[in-house]
């Protein structure tokens, strides 16, 4: 297949800024809609930026058909819109829907753009593939896998995780270590749903759900909704935070045949292979310059093949890269602080956005004091990362997301401190 | 409107749905049949509207053999999905098809889905499952779910020869 020109649109580099985050509670049974916990969300992005419903007028959503709609959200919170997109789609659309926001406003559409996802992942329609989901009609296309017991996510990337053991001879208790790290990041914030930290026997002992992975291999299923605002820089310094900059985007970028991406090998090579060429150039950086990663954790393998793929290490040396302790707070680039989807709760990708924006203003919520004084509510880090202390990272300048799909489909998203 | 039964599944395939209708209809009639493109050649899987190769519309139903080599597997012993559970573990195997591998580019092959059973076209045990692995060779077998619709699986292929370990998951 021939190599497509992406000329990185350097021109948006910087114009654009993460200025409001909010998220609900992750717990297991809300106990209320995905409407109710979209405005709790929205609500408290809209209060953290400083903004009121007159300053945003524009609305993005996605959704596997398990959340609710922009129209019905921004009707609750008073917000008359310009703009709204309600798109299908699970993981990797937070970065994809960021670049798209972004290009809404450039267009002149709308100025300021909430995106949100809701669900209640646990008691409503269950990520992990069980209940409903699992006992629809099957038809035409989906013959070729769901008939197969080749149906949840676990189900449809082990091959892909299986074969870069056998192509590279990574090996289980190397991605282990992405759990027990993601563990005990989540053991430094309170919001996590999982907050004990775990070792390399625990995963290891944990059963077997989908050879190669162990239940302590797999995310957790929780409900809650999540919000980002994005808007033009140039007001982002009006509002009430530290703007976190956009450096650069790539959305639901496809390796060949995204209708079964195993036609095209090798398939221990995942999407990130192609996101590299666009979101080095765009953002105008190389691996090096990152100071933390948001690599999706949907399962411990997706944040190692995406790490290698992106070129943060050599091809085939992710399970070294992972096992290594980089990944650690106090680590030269820490990767998913707040625990992400194994530890944390499992947004498709928000939650680890949003705790790249905290990171970039330095102002993570750990369970460092507050200064009372501070009009942002910020906290005196003390940098001392044991358990339930500190999660800041020292000196953050620039983070990036890895969102994940599919081994076949990724997304990404550059940012850098205001 | 083709429908069946399966393990608690309720399988279908819409009258307007001609690719998939063809491919489980020859599948039906123990035949294994991809879409051949017309204008460069190549042949396809899974069954799609146009070539990924040349982008061509127009093909031909072309036999292909049922086998090939274990290219990467999943094992699954959590079924999410109710008629499995009682049939873990079941594995399910990816398999380059040997007609095609390595065409047109040294990374591609037909590759083709389905799980392990043993000859009579059950499930595979337990004991079946540990002796298959990435190398393995087998060939394909069909179960036939309705008029019009058969399943493709895998066997192990007792008339070629396997390799004396295939590669499994290392900690078993």
């Amino acid at each position: 297949m021939t190599d497509i020109d992406t000329t990185p649109p350097a021109y948006l580099r910087d114009k654009y800024a993460i200025v409001g985050v909010g998220e609900t509670s992750y717990t297991r049974g809300s106990g209320m809609t995905t409407r109710a916990l979209a405005t709790w969300a929205i609500k408290n992005a809209m209060d953290d930026a400083g903004l009121n419903s007159s300053e945003i007028d524009g609305m993005m959503s996605y959704s596997g058909n398990d959340s609710t709609a922009s129209p019905l959200i921004a009707g609750d919170l008073g917000i008359r819109l310009n703009f709204y997109m309600d798109v299908m789609g699970g993981g990797s659309s937070s970065e994809a829907l960021v670049g798209l926001a972004m290009g809404a406003i450039e267009a002149g559409m709308c100025n300021t753009v909430v995106i949100f996802r809701s669900m209640n992942g646990y008691s409503q329609v269950r990520i992990g593939g069980t209940g409903a989901r699992a006992s629809q009609p099957v038809q035409g296309d989906a013959l070729h896998n769901v008939p197969y017991g080749w149906f949840s996510a676990g189900q449809n990337f082990s091959p892909s995780f299986m074969r870069h053991m056998y192509d590279y001879g990574t090996t289980p208790a190397q991605v282990a270590m992405v759990k027990v790290i993601h563990s005990e990041h989540a053991s430094r914030n309170p919001k996590a749903y999982y907050k004990t930290p775990v070792t390399v026997d625990d995963v290891l002992s944990s059963r077997m759900i989908c050879k190669p992975l162990h239940l302590l291999d797999c995310c957790v299923e929780t409900d809650n909704a999540t919000a980002l605002i994005v808007t033009r820089a140039t007001r982002a310094y009006d509002l009430r935070q530290k703007p976190a900059r956009i450096l650069a985007v790539a959305g639901r970028v496809c390796k060949p045949r995204s209708d079964m991406h195993f036609q095209h090998g090798p398939i221990s090579t995942v999407a990130g292979h192609y996101i590299k060429e666009i979101i080095w150039p765009n953002a105008g950086i190389t691996p090096d310059d990152v100071d933390i990663t948001g690599a999706y954790d949907a399962f411990t393998f997706t944040t190692m093949l995406q790490l290698e793929d992106y070129g943060f290490c050599d091809k085939g040396e992710g399970g070294d890269y992972v096992a290594s302790g980089i990944m650690r707070l106090g680590g030269k680039r820490p990767n998913n602080t707040s625990g992400g989807h194994l530890c944390e709760g499992y947004t498709h990708g928000m939650n680890m956005i949003i705790e790249n924006v905290r990171q970039l203003r330095e102002n993570v919520d750990d369970y460092c004091p507050i200064n009372s004084g501070s009009s942002t509510e910020q906290r005196m880090h003390t940098y001392n990362y044991a358990e339930q202390s500190c999660r800041q990272v020292k000196d953050v300048n620039i983070s990036m997301n890895l969102g994940w799909a599919m081994p076949g489909t990724g997304s990404s998203l550059v940012m850098r401190k205001g | 409107m083709v429908i069946g039964d399966y393990l608690g599944m309720s399988l279908s395939i819409s009258d307007m749905d001609t690719e998939n209708l063809t491919y489980f209809g020859y599948c039906s009639d123990g035949e294994f049949r991809l879409q051949k493109c017309l204008d460069c050649g190549f042949i396809r899987y899974p069954p799609g509207t146009a070539c990924p190769w040349c982008s061509n519309r127009t093909f031909e139903w072309v036999v292909v053999e049922g086998q090939g080599e274990v290219h990467s597997y999943g094992e699954v012993h959590h079924a999410v999905q109710k008629g499995f559970g009682e049939k873990v573990p079941y594995m399910i195997l990816v398999v380059d098809l040997d007609t095609q591998k390595g065409e047109p580019t040294e990374y591609e092959a037909l590759r083709v889905v389905g799980n392990l059973v043993d000859e009579k076209g059950s499930l595979a045990s337990p004991t079946l499952i540990k002796n298959v692995g990435i190398g393995s060779r087998v060939r394909m077998v069909f179960n036939k779910v309705s008029d019009g619709l058969a399943l493709p699986f895998w066997a192990l292929d007792e008339n070629r020869e396997q390799p004396t370990t295939p590669w499994r998951y290392p900690e078993e």
